[in-house]
């Protein structure tokens, strides 16, 4: 996991998903949900990018138009070397295959009329040509892969718990030996001694293919447990990105305090000497976001440039990017600096 | 575990294995074989001609003769007997039932189901143009489009089908929008699944269910769609008997008369209630989720 060669397999670049809004009798557009606005990060070569927020910040959006599930509304993806975001949906299928996606559901990501086998051997069907014994042993090794008895090859994904049909998800994801792929809150649907079970297979996995993740979850926990870097979504844009260990130790955009404040501690001493931060009011509406700053309207450190010019996403220190005035350095020079 | 362990489960069984222990879709089954049976051997069962009218078919006062004696379910109005009408009618309205029916069904499936994958502006025009002709008097439609063609049986068929379509499109088109934003087809979508694929292979399978039970339903509103024209004189043409035009023919009748409407009647619930059963335990039989539970 740690062997990060520094390049780049995902450059994400200015990327925006607005929802249109029609209203009115001629369902003219009168506005947009901009539930991914300007978002830009880079997930390296074999690492696992956290990517965290609270219900509704727009990260399995995010997630998802970085896939192309939706047809992005600007911005730039490049997967692999190739720009995918302006791509044709049928030139698309082709690049397919170098990313998957985990679903958060897996109940609802298997299609309840096919077998296990049949539902791993979709993506060998379409994608190569290989005949049906050849199929049918990629299956069983796929099945080894993810910890799933060959046995149950011709049962119904609703005879399986939880974890395991989310097995049968990731053993779907790894058939055509993807480089990239989206785990979209994989273990958010299962229960707590499931989730490490899960989180420990992507981990082995990871290390056995090569893989690199994007990792959205809300659960902090799991995200230091599992992730290399981490960036922190507030109403469509990331507000913090930093590696894992200055995350958590030093957090520095006040968002990313009052959420890491609100995880909870084992341990009482420690419990009781830290200083739970409280934020104000309610999340505002992603169609229609504040002036300024997106989180000047429940930030506890809000100054009066706040509400008026939106903070520049820049590299305060090397590695660490922040978006909000008390880290906003005086120069220009710095705004145009590189993302990684 | 090893390559060998792959295949332990038994065959599964086949979905007519299934079906044949479920007495109540075997029973539906008869049924249809009946009637089915009844309609293609009516010249040689039939105990009279239907067209015929029989000299002894009227009582001295010109009433039809009630079910009973020489003519087992009596005489209609002209003095023809009942049973042999039904059984020549059993032709026609299974024609109907199942050809307008099911043509129906193909042309509601396919719109509804592009409508509601696709969408955009093909969505909104096959659903404007849907809701049109929900709109628009059935009735109205179907005799104006009876009147420009020659009415014949076929023609009757198929102008059901042209009013009776609408209700499966919406039904269809609801459920496949409700199927495409599902997580199973954006993980196919993430495979780079082909449209034909996703459509044919994994949308079109949930809607089985769905268009099995429409299908049952709509033979009885076919069926006596059909009787409906023929009463307004643009269905079939008598003298040819269809279920449907028998009790139209007869219904003012139906106080001193009641076997007249009573039979074909009947005979329309048994046709609809033998396809229903037939259907319903295939829809379940079909479905992988509810196996192992008969």
């Amino acid at each position: 996991m740690l062997d990060q060669t520094n390049t780049a397999l995902v450059r994400v670049r200015d990327l925006q998903m607005h929802f249109p809004i029609y209203s009115g009798l001629l369902r003219r557009q009168t506005g947009a949900v901009k539930a991914v606005d300007s978002v830009s990060f880079d997930v390296m070569q074999g690492e696992t990018l956290g990517l965290v927020g609270e219900s509704g910040c727009g990260k399995s959006t995010c997630g998802r138009a970085i896939l192309r599930l939706y047809d992005i509304t600007g911005g730039e993806v490049t997967i692999d070397g190739t720009d995918i975001g302006q791509m044709s949906q049928s030139d698309l299928r082709t690049k397919r295959p170098t990313m998957q996606m985990v679903f958060q559901d897996p109940q609802a990501s298997l299609n309840p009329r096919m077998t296990v086998e049949a539902i791993i051997r979709e993506p060998l069907d379409e994608h190569t040509k290989l005949s049906a014994a050849e199929k049918e042993a990629k299956v069983g090794e796929l099945m080894d892969a993810v910890g799933l008895n060959r046995r149950f090859a011709k049962r119904y994904p609703h005879a399986f718990s939880g974890g395991q049909r989310q097995r049968i998800g990731i053993a779907r994801a790894l058939a055509l030996n993807p480089k990239f792929i989206v785990c979209d809150e994989p273990i958010a649907a299962l229960d707590v001694s499931i989730q490490a079970q899960v989180v420990n297979l992507l981990e082995d996995l990871q290390e056995k293919y090569g893989l690199t993740y994007l990792f959205i979850s809300h659960d902090l926990s799991m995200v230091r447990h599992i992730a290399t870097r981490i960036a922190v979504m507030y109403l469509g844009k990331i507000v913090e990105l930093a590696p894992r260990a200055e995350l958590y130790s030093d957090p520095l955009h006040p968002y990313t305090k009052a959420l890491l404040s609100a995880v909870p501690e084992p341990d009482p001493a420690i419990a009781q000497t830290r200083e739970r931060i409280v934020l104000q009011g309610d999340v505002p509406s992603p169609a229609n976001p504040p002036k300024g700053c997106n989180f000047c309207t429940r930030c506890p450190a809000v100054m009066p440039v706040c509400k008026d010019i939106e903070p520049t996403y820049q590299e305060v220190t090397p590695g660490r990017f922040v978006a909000c005035h008390l880290f906003e350095t005086t120069g220009t020079a710095e705004k145009t600096a590189g993302y990684i | 575990m090893t390559a060998a362990t792959t295949n332990t489960r038994a065959v599964p069984e086949s979905a007519w294995t299934r079906l044949r222990r479920r007495k109540m879709a075997m029973f539906g089954l008869a049924l249809v074989i009946l009637i089915v049976g009844a309609a293609i051997l009516a010249p040689w069962i039939a105990p009279y001609d239907p067209f015929e009218q029989k000299f002894d078919g009227l009582t001295m006062f010109g009433e039809p003769l009630p079910p009973g004696g020489a003519y087992v379910l009596g005489t209609d109005l002209l003095g023809r007997d009942l049973l042999s009408r039904l059984l020549y009618g059993a032709r026609t309205s299974l024609i109907i039932g199942v050809v307008a029916n099911g043509i129906a069904l193909v042309i509601g499936t396919v719109i509804g189901l592009t409508a509601g994958f696709f969408q955009g502006w093909i969505g909104a025009i096959l659903m404007r143009f849907t809701d049109l002709m929900m709109a628009f008097p059935a009735l109205l439609l179907a005799i104006c489009l009876a009147a420009i063609f020659q009415p014949s049986l076929w023609i009757v068929a198929f102008v059901i089908a042209m009013v009776n379509w609408v209700q499966t499109a919406r039904v269809i088109y609801t459920e496949t929008s409700a199927l495409a934003a599902r997580d199973f087809i954006a993980a196919e979508r993430t495979l780079g699944a082909s449209t034909p694929r996703i459509l044919f292979k994994h949308i079109l399978p949930h809607l089985v269910p769905m268009i099995i039970v429409w299908g049952t339903l709509g033979i009885s509103t076919t069926v006596l769609l059909e009787a409906t024209l023929s009463y307004l004189g643009v269905g079939v043409q008598p003298p040819t008997p269809s279920w449907g035009n028998i009790i139209f023919e007869n219904q003012t009748y139906f106080q001193s008369a009641p076997w007249l409407v009573f039979f074909p009647g009947a005979a329309i619930v048994v046709l609809a209630l033998a396809f229903n059963l037939v259907g319903d335990a295939l829809r379940d039989v079909l479905d992988p989720t509810l196996r192992g539970s008969d």
